[in-house]
């Protein structure tokens, strides 16, 4: 870090600039030093790091003392980096931010990303060597406005300025947002408290409050995003939206049932639903919930948990322990199928398969083989052959 | 001198009494219910105000999306929980975490024959990315990890493990306990892990340690490195850092789409 001078940041005439990158760190070697975000600039002639929190905090190095550069890639938790080997510092340099240094190289590293760009550039840049052919030495005209009260540069660095300035009046925003979205949060803990307190005088009564008050009350919290404090049996969680979204569950997934024998995992039927959607999605919840309510508003499809905890849709006429039946067959014709080669056999997700197979061990139709080749499945023959 | 509190009358009066209360009551929820349903016609119309202004801000930035969803969890408030919801209706936020959903659902169907159901976070970020092409918002990690934790209801296994610093997200209903995790954990370093380095990290017996690693290799998320030098070696393929981002096939795509 010692090859890097103090420097106004300003290109000098006949000097331009390539690229420019934010969020950059500098290292010295492997040690971190206090330039650690800046706008770090790529001209033909130097590259030069300017602190984005103290804009007159800014140094650079002229391009001609670097010997080559090396990329580092980005792992877990690090950014991708450039590794930039130095010359040793020239005894007429201007002085810069460290008098010495042990290592003979800089690490940049672009926290923004940026990586791969940067150094495209500044691989051109080393090669062609334009600062050779490009005299420079005159630094820009700069006239100071006296009703802005700041110095205003032309040319690139003029750009440069109301580029900052545009992020400034970005943040600005944000910090705006931030603001009304406070205020926001306050009214919306007010309809939290109140109905914490409804919640509690239904509690209270337990069974004054009328059905419909109380599907009222859960369609507010529904649009609030209130969890519902009060479990009622007949309904659940589920509200008169629920109710509707069933009955449209069982319109759209009688034929997609159908296709794929009956019995659909709700994964599945949540990335069918929303897929064919578009817009106004279904939330899990909601599709838990209508689901929930599926059997009770006698549409025919139902919901069904297995012992895994897998959730499944079938239709009403689907027998899953029908399909145990088939299922044996197949296996007893194979001697012996792993829930992969079942999946493949049958035509069925994996998931879905290993369920069936699981329930056709609970039946006793089946024995397991578990070993670490795998689990698989055999008749039972302690069954069938005692 | 009358005898207070027996006889018929004395019992009808008691239900007219009792009557009385309930109907009080009744009539106090059924204020507050009104107070409510005015209040949240009132939020209503700040919240469409609020989007009008900052609905942009919330598509757009991910750092402001954080802020919101602590924001609503201080309060006790979850505006991911239907798509019904004010939030969801107004601001948008829902369509953006339900469609993530789904296609986190697909690059985990799509890629579980490779890692056995178990993917870093990061692989699943890079792909996710992939998957919705160059014109798409930008979603960051925090913004998978709130959608993950939504999809668990559905049953599917979905889980969320921390390893070194970042996370390992779990899409199958596999058993996972505390001493998987640990091993995976462990594992995170360098992509694998032996017998001995368990015994000696971890401090446990042969036993344990076997039995953890033969639970990960039957459930597909461990491979056995049988020719290692030394000792057998159990890598996983979901923390094999050179297999990110590579792509998926259209063999495995078709395995994803219901």
């Amino acid at each position: 870090m010692d090859r890097f001078s103090w420097t106004s940041g300003l290109l000098e005439l006949g000097e331009t600039l390539v690229v420019q990158q934010r969020g950059v760190r500098l290292c010295d070697g492997e040690e971190k030093v206090k330039f650690d975000t800046g706008v770090l600039l790529l001209s033909t002639h130097r590259l030069i790091w300017r602190d984005q929190k103290n804009h007159e905090c800014c140094i650079a190095v002229p391009l001609s003392q670097i010997v080559f550069i090396e990329e580092q890639a980005a792992g877990i938790g690090k950014s991708a980096k450039i590794v930039v080997h130095l010359h040793p510092a020239s005894s007429n340099k201007e002085p810069g931010p460290f008098q010495s240094s042990k290592y003979s190289y800089i690490k940049l590293s672009f926290k923004e990303h940026g990586e791969i760009e940067f150094y495209r550039r500044l691989s051109e840049e080393i090669t062609q060597r334009r600062w050779e052919n490009m005299p420079t030495g005159q630094t820009i005209q700069v006239t100071k406005d006296p009703q802005a009260g700041r110095i205003r540069a032309v040319g690139i660095v003029g750009i440069e300025r109301k580029l900052e300035e545009k992020r400034k009046e970005t943040d600005k925003n944000i910090s705006e947002a931030f603001e009304d979205l406070s205020k926001l949060m306050e009214k919306a803990k007010e309809m939290v408290e109140l109905s914490k307190s409804i919640a509690n005088k239904i509690k209270e009564k337990q069974g004054d409050i009328t059905e419909d008050e109380t599907i009222r009350f859960k369609s507010y919290l529904l649009s609030m995003g209130i969890a519902n404090p009060v479990t009622r049996e007949t309904h659940g969680s589920g509200t008169h939206y629920h109710m509707q979204l069933a009955k449209q569950l069982a319109g759209i997934l009688q034929t997609p049932l159908e296709e794929r024998g009956g019995i659909m995992s709700l994964t599945e039927v949540y990335c069918l639903v929303n897929r064919a959607r578009g817009l106004e999605l279904l939330s899990p919840e909601d599709l838990v919930n209508a689901c929930k309510m599926l059997e009770s508003l006698k549409l025919p499809l139902r919901l069904r948990i297995f012992d895994s905890g897998v959730m499944v849709i079938e239709l009403q006429s689907h027998n899953e322990e029908e399909m145990v039946a088939s299922a044996l067959e197949t296996v007893s014709e194979k001697g012996s199928l792993t829930a992969d080669e079942f999946a493949k056999l049958v035509g069925m997700s994996v998931l879905l398969a290993k369920e069936r197979l699981l329930l056709a061990e609970k039946m006793g139709h089946l024995c397991r083989d578990d070993s670490v080749e795998g689990l698989r499945f055999y008749p039972n023959l302690f069954l069938t052959q005692s | 001198m009358h005898r207070r509190g027996v006889g018929a009358g004395a019992i009808a009066k008691k239900k007219l009494a009792e009557a009385k209360y309930k109907e009080r009551g009744t009539v106090l929820a059924e204020d507050q219910l009104a107070q409510m349903s005015k209040q949240l016609d009132m939020f209503k119309t700040n919240l469409e105000e609020f989007a009008s202004k900052h609905k942009q801000e919330i598509r757009k930035n991910p750092e402001f999306r954080v802020q919101f969803q602590d924001m609503c969890a201080t309060i006790g408030v979850d505006p991911l929980a239907s798509g019904k919801g004010f939030w969801s209706e107004m601001l948008g936020v829902g369509d953006f975490y339900y469609e993530l959903g789904v296609q986190i659902i697909e690059v985990c169907l799509a890629l579980k024959h490779r890692n056995g159901g178990l993917i870093m976070l990061e692989e699943l970020h890079q792909q996710v990315l992939k998957g919705r092409g160059k014109f798409a918002q930008d979603v960051s990690q925090d913004d998978l990890l709130r959608a993950i934790k939504k999809l668990k209801v559905l049953g599917n296994g979905f889980g969320i493990i921390p390893v070194g610093g970042t996370y390992l997200i779990q899409s199958v209903p596999a058993e996972l306990n505390m001493d998987h995790t640990v091993v995976l954990q462990l594992a995170e370093k360098k992509g694998y892990v032996t017998v001995s380095e368990i015994r000696s990290s971890l401090k446990w017996e042969t036993e344990r340690a076997k039995q953890v690693l033969e639970h990960l290799l039957k459930e597909g998320m461990a491979w056995l490195d049988t020719q290692a030098a030394g000792e057998p070696q159990y890598w996983l393929p979901a923390l094999f850092t050179e297999l990110y981002a590579q792509e998926i096939t259209p063999e495995e795509a078709k395995e994803a789409i219901p």
